[in-house]
């Protein structure tokens, strides 16, 4: 931590004239990575098709994914429906588009929860030092004791089985990662010398925590969220193909690939593609966290 | 040493009562009054019935006097009986863990043969190509979907090989070792392959380090041959922060085992534990949390404390 430090700034060239607001150049490191990195371009891509699949998924999608069509059951993909139908006749192209919502959704929901709570509590932690931050990181460690599925599991068994309670459920596994990550680079920067700066002018705690703070949390914040997100999409997977997730008729990705599993021997187009699908999902997200992880920690980059 | 063993068995000791707490709340975090929730799964209970489960759960105590009677309880080996059944939920968990604990070990063990090799070769030789395919394969494997691999895996068993049972319970070892061994094959694959890649890159990134020491310079500079210089200095002090990695690890298998053991069928905990779910079983739930979480704690530190005494530079950088 010392020598680098957690700010991305100190590897570039400081700009020109007088101080550019920070987030301005977070902004122009991450055009360059883009524009200079085929991984980052192809990670970037396919986050972008498919979230953009996700939302317009209602218009794109060539049929009714709950819609059932007895007399095309288990139909092979052809013209007609490009990845084949499922046991009910529904189009598998349509409820992977749809599932896609319902995945995404849930798991953007639930990374976003984590960073707000996990995120604040850490930041304060670290700011504040002494009984907060040991009772915060304590807490943190209890949470991180359990098995990520027994910590979810109860979280559902509390909460009833719904989208609702997937997205409290992994938020809370999420939470303390983002607690810890937050908290040591805040326990660093609280004693630079420009938040000395900044309180000697004058300045309350939470001035210092959001202008001088937080703008240097941005990078890790964005990794962090990138690689969570693509780890949230499985285990959003994991729990629906479990039949703890969302609740049917709504389509999800794992319930598809559970429902599936039964027909594969006659008709695994579902299965298959499905699984692909959480597959693409994941790895959109973990090949652009590991590779903004590259561009824009320093630290890491010197170590692998 | 003694102090560091005292400061962790406190670590430790803190840990443990936190999880028990946040394991003892779930009860009384359910919305709504938990015995009506609990009994409203059969459909009509007698406002008798409730409360007989109320006072059975000791729902009507104040909360710390509630989590009193429920460690003590667990001191004297009354873990909770099942609400459908009666039967001690120990008994059933019992039934259930072995194969759930035998795939997570066996895939551990799996992941440690082939990762250690693979990560000590890929240290060797570094550098282009071989990383790039490191890097695709290990993200690859992180993003694979257990369950998906696991059913890919059934498929394509059933293609090659059409005599191999693949699905449903497990033969007992003691009875049919053969054929209790091949069943299992399938999901210790399914539960290791995924990390696999991630373990032999630590391994890799550990190795290098090593390697770049001075006593391995020293090592060379006195005429040792590569092999000893390799697996005998440079592996050995790789080891530590593998061994920290796989306790992490090991948390991240059984939860792949959970859902790999519903991929093959198999009547491990898992399926106990969804069944718990929509019976609205708590006591069940809780108590598989409770004990395999807390088994993982203890044995973590169990090997954090062995490698600290073992290795006394880590020991002394508490």
């Amino acid at each position: 931590m010392s020598a680098a430090g957690p700010s991305p700034r100190r590897a570039l060239p400081q700009p020109p004239g007088e101080g550019t607001p920070v987030g301005t150049r977070l902004w122009r490191v991450l055009a360059h990575a883009f524009a200079h990195n085929p991984v980052l371009m192809l990670a970037a891509a396919l986050v972008v098709v498919q979230v953009l699949a996700s939302v317009f998924a209602p218009l794109i999608a060539p049929y009714d994914p709950v819609a059932q069509a007895v007399e095309s059951r288990l139909a092979a993909p052809s013209a007609e429906f490009w990845l084949g139908t499922d046991k009910l006749g529904r189009d598998v192209l349509s409820r992977i588009l749809h599932g896609y919502q319902s995945s995404l959704g849930i798991a953007f929901s639930a990374v976003l929860a984590a960073l707000l709570f996990g995120g604040t509590l850490g930041i304060w932690a670290g700011f504040k030092g002494g009984w907060v931050d040991r009772v915060i990181m304590r807490l943190a460690d209890v949470l991180f004791a359990f098995p990520i599925i027994l910590l979810a599991i109860g979280v559902i068994a509390i909460l009833g089985t719904n989208a609702t309670s997937t997205v409290i459920a992994i938020a809370v596994v999420y939470a303390p990662i983002f607690a810890r990550l937050m908290r040591g680079p805040t326990l660093v920067l609280r004693s630079a010398d420009y938040v000395h700066a900044a309180r000697s002018f004058g300045s309350g705690d939470l001035r210092i925590v959001v202008w001088h703070i937080m703008p240097n949390l941005a990078s890790v914040i964005l990794v962090q969220a990138s690689l969570s997100l693509s780890t949230a999409i499985l285990l959003e997977a994991s729990l629906s193909f479990l039949g703890i997730g969302s609740q049917p008729p709504a389509p999800s990705l794992g319930r598809m690939l559970s429902e599936g599993r039964d027909y594969i021997f006659i008709a695994p187009w579902a299965c298959i593609f499905s699984g692909f699908a959480i597959l693409l999902a994941s790895l959109g997200f973990n090949l652009l966290g590991d590779g903004l992880r590259d561009r824009l920690d320093p630290r890491l980059r010197v170590i692998d | 040493m003694g102090k560091l063993i005292v400061r962790r068995l406190l670590d430790l000791g803190g840990v443990l009562l936190g999880v028990s707490v946040l394991v003892f709340l779930m009860i009384r975090l359910i919305p709504g009054d938990a015995a009506q929730v609990m009994l409203g799964a059969s459909g009509d209970a007698s406002e008798s019935q409730v409360e007989q489960l109320r006072q059975q759960l000791g729902l009507n105590d104040p909360l710390p006097v509630q989590y009193y009677h429920w460690i003590s309880a667990m001191a004297r080996g009354d873990f909770g009986v099942s609400i459908w059944t009666g039967k001690p939920v120990l008994e059933d968990i019992a039934e259930r863990i072995g194969v759930t604990a035998e795939l997570t070990i066996l895939s551990l063990l799996l992941a440690v043969l082939l990762s250690i090799p693979a990560g000590v070769l890929m240290a060797y030789f570094r550098g282009g190509a071989s990383d790039f395919v490191l890097r695709v394969v290990t993200i690859t494997g992180v993003t694979m979907p257990g369950f998906w691999l696991g059913a890919l895996l059934i498929f394509g068993w059933a293609i090659w090989f059409p005599n191999w049972q693949t699905l449903g319970s497990v033969p007992p070892f003691t009875e049919q070792p053969w054929a209790h061994l091949q069943r299992m094959f399938l999901p210790t694959l399914t539960c290791a392959l995924p990390v696999i890649a991630s373990l032999a890159r630590i391994m890799r990134s550990a190795m290098i380090d090593a390697l770049s020491q001075d006593y391995i310079r020293t090592a060379r500079s006195k005429g040792l041959n590569e092999w000893t210089v390799t697996f005998k200095h440079a592996l050995r002090n790789s080891l530590i922060p593998y061994v920290t990695a796989l306790g992490i690890m090991a948390g991240y298998l059984f939860s792949g085992a959970i859902v790999v053991e519903q991929v093959f069928a198999i009547p491990g905990l898992g399926r106990l534990m969804l069944g718990a779910i929509a019976d609205r079983n708590y006591p069940l739930i809780q108590t598989s949390i409770l004990v395999v979480t807390c088994s993982f704690v203890v044995i973590n530190a169990i090997i954090d404390l062995l490698y600290r005494v073992i290795d006394k530079r880590a020991g002394a950088s508490v």
